[in-house]
């Protein structure tokens, strides 16, 4: 195991999380505060009650989720794209480095830096709903889960990506809509029998679900479904990942 | 000098999925401590073998051993005596000078020496400019920057994929210093250029490839002599309108104004024929002022090679 290499690449990301920290952070807490504002304070007050929590309170974990989703892969997908498209990856692949080493530096830093953004909103939220959180662990748990699977999915993402355009499309046109369909801002049980059936193939479901449970032990899918999704997403993201490496799909044509 | 070489490449080919041929299988072997260069024209194959043997494209056929490691099997002990500089300038624009030659010894597996590191920034004049970032240095420094890069691991191969590309006189020269300076510590140095006096300048040894199939390896020293001609050329005292036609049969060429007459010669024959000829001339009445012999350049004999 080449951890010197690990630490070198989880060392040479954070520099660049923290050479633009106001940027990648800031700019996630302002539109959730966005959100708070219209739709917990705004809209809210009108909702009243879902699922036996206040509204404001109700969309704290799909707030908390979307901003970790979006940021853990487009960090991910940038870490890994910016080294393919400067060039310099020649030097990650001449290194004694493997697919594993290399994916722990890239993808612990993207999920650190996701972290730390999913930290900054909860230290928001509070400033606008009085939450409570009921299994912290589990809490905790969804978190770094959501973060790592997803910093994967954007690494794949930037190693399939050959533009700056690919690089954007993936979040663009399917996590967007994923997520706002994710039950973010509702309980799927408010939608009509349907879309409840729909809603069952949008994966973000699972994972709102996991979170909103982890904070008020209410679920709109059985919690440990919710676990089962998170982790069998995060292990289809890393064979996918140990294919590319293997294969040279890529990298070493 | 040990007998095994240090990187043995067998069979090594390479064809694109998008198509083209660009590597035919080839053998080579590197020995241990030597210079050698790789000539050839552009697209001629030389990055493809380069980057095969460091591990960055896949082979689609044969294997290297890199100091009896297995590139591919025992990959990471093949890799950590590698070290590479590239041919364009791929360098992080906003990391610091001494963070990205840090990162590059760290990538290669070995624990932190900021001595190490200090000494490599220093040779390369790259010292006082350790906190500068990258992307505000000119060509010539980023040059620097990526050779610092590959030897923050102390390689014990070192390749240098034209180095020297466009770069100005004082770098070249100190380039030029410094690989001498890791030949004399052991260090087996593979380059490509195109500037051929530098090849015959610094080579141990030079392979020529071209259309991705190795034409020719030789010791420098015996492809100058065995691919060298000598020319000998005489300034007449009056000039010539022809040369006559008693000497016609010779390899003789007279010059445009007729002032001279060069005589073509391989070095490799005993009898260089030059005494004959200068009887011969003396018999005809042509007298000459003053002489003088060439002998071919590696360029003339790259270009002949190429043209074969």
């Amino acid at each position: 195991m080449n951890f010197y290499a690990i630490r070198a690449i989880y060392k040479f990301e954070m520099a660049r999380t923290f050479r633009t920290l106001l940027e990648s952070l800031l700019s996630p807490v302002l539109s959730t505060s966005l959100y708070f504002i219209v739709f917990g304070a705004a809209i809210g007050a009108r909702v009243g009650e879902v699922d036996g929590v206040d509204y404001a309170a109700f969309i704290i974990p799909g707030l908390l989720m979307l901003p970790l989703l979006n940021e853990s892969i487009s960090n991910a997908a940038f870490g890994i794209y910016m080294p393919k498209w400067a060039g310099t990856i020649y030097e990650l692949l001449s290194a004694p480095v493997s697919a594993f080493e290399a994916v722990i530096g890239y993808v612990g830093a993207a999920a650190t830096k996701s972290l730390m953004l999913g930290a900054l909103i909860l230290i928001t939220a509070r400033f606008f709903v009085p939450y409570q959180i009921e299994h912290p662990f589990w809490m905790v748990a969804f978190l770094i889960l959501t973060a790592v699977s997803f910093s994967l999915f954007g690494f794949i993402i930037g190693l399939w990506a050959d533009s700056f355009q690919r690089l954007q499309v993936v979040p663009m046109l399917i996590m967007t809509p994923l997520t706002f369909l994710g039950g973010a801002f509702y309980s799927i049980t408010m939608l009509p029998p349907l879309w409840q059936k729909i809603s069952l193939f949008n994966p973000i479901v699972y994972l709102i679900s996991g979170m909103r449970w982890s904070f008020y032990g209410k679920a709109d899918v059985d919690v440990a479904v919710s676990l089962a999704a998170i982790l069998g997403f995060l292990t289809l993201c890393l064979a996918v990942v140990s294919w590319i490496f293997k294969t040279g799909y890529k990298l070493r044509n | 000098m040990s007998a095994s070489p240090i990187v043995s490449i067998q069979g090594i080919g390479k064809t694109y999925a998008s198509g083209p041929q660009a590597l035919k299988p080839l053998d080579l072997d590197i020995r241990h401590g030597e210079i050698f260069a790789l000539l050839g024209p552009n697209g001629a194959g030389k990055t493809t073998l380069i980057s095969i043997v460091c591990g960055i494209v896949n082979a689609s056929s044969g294997t290297v051993v890199v100091d009896g490691h297995d590139s591919v099997r025992d990959w990471r002990a093949a890799r950590a005596k590698i070290g590479l500089v590239p041919q364009e300038l791929h360098t992080d624009a906003f990391e610091s000078v001494l963070a990205t030659v840090t990162f590059s010894r760290g990538l290669f597996g070995l624990a932190p020496n900021p001595a190490h590191i200090e000494s490599v920034l220093r040779e390369l004049s790259l010292w006082e400019k350790r906190d500068a970032k990258v992307m505000t240095l000119s060509g010539g420094m980023k040059r620097r920057v990526l050779i610092a890069k590959a030897l923050a691991h102390e390689p014990r191969i070192l390749f240098l994929d034209e180095p020297t590309a466009g770069v100005d006189v004082e770098l070249r020269h100190d380039m030029w210093q410094m690989v001498r300076r890791l030949r004399e510590n052991g260090t087996t140095i593979i380059l490509t250029t195109h500037y051929i006096e530098e090849a015959e300048d610094m080579a141990d040894r030079i392979g020529v490839i071209r259309k991705g199939e190795l034409i020719l390896v030789e010791d420098k020293a015996v492809l100058m002599t065995k691919l060298g001609k000598k020319q000998l050329t005489l300034q007449l005292q009056t000039p010539l309108r022809q040369v006559p036609a008693e000497l016609a049969a010779l390899p003789l060429a007279l010059s445009a104004d007729g002032n001279a007459i060069t005589y073509t010669f391989d070095t490799q024959r005993d009898e260089t024929g030059i005494a004959d000829l200068l009887r011969r001339l003396a018999a005809h009445g042509i007298d000459f002022k003053d002489l003088h012999s060439s002998q071919s350049s590696l360029e003339d004999i790259f270009v002949s090679l190429l043209r074969s």
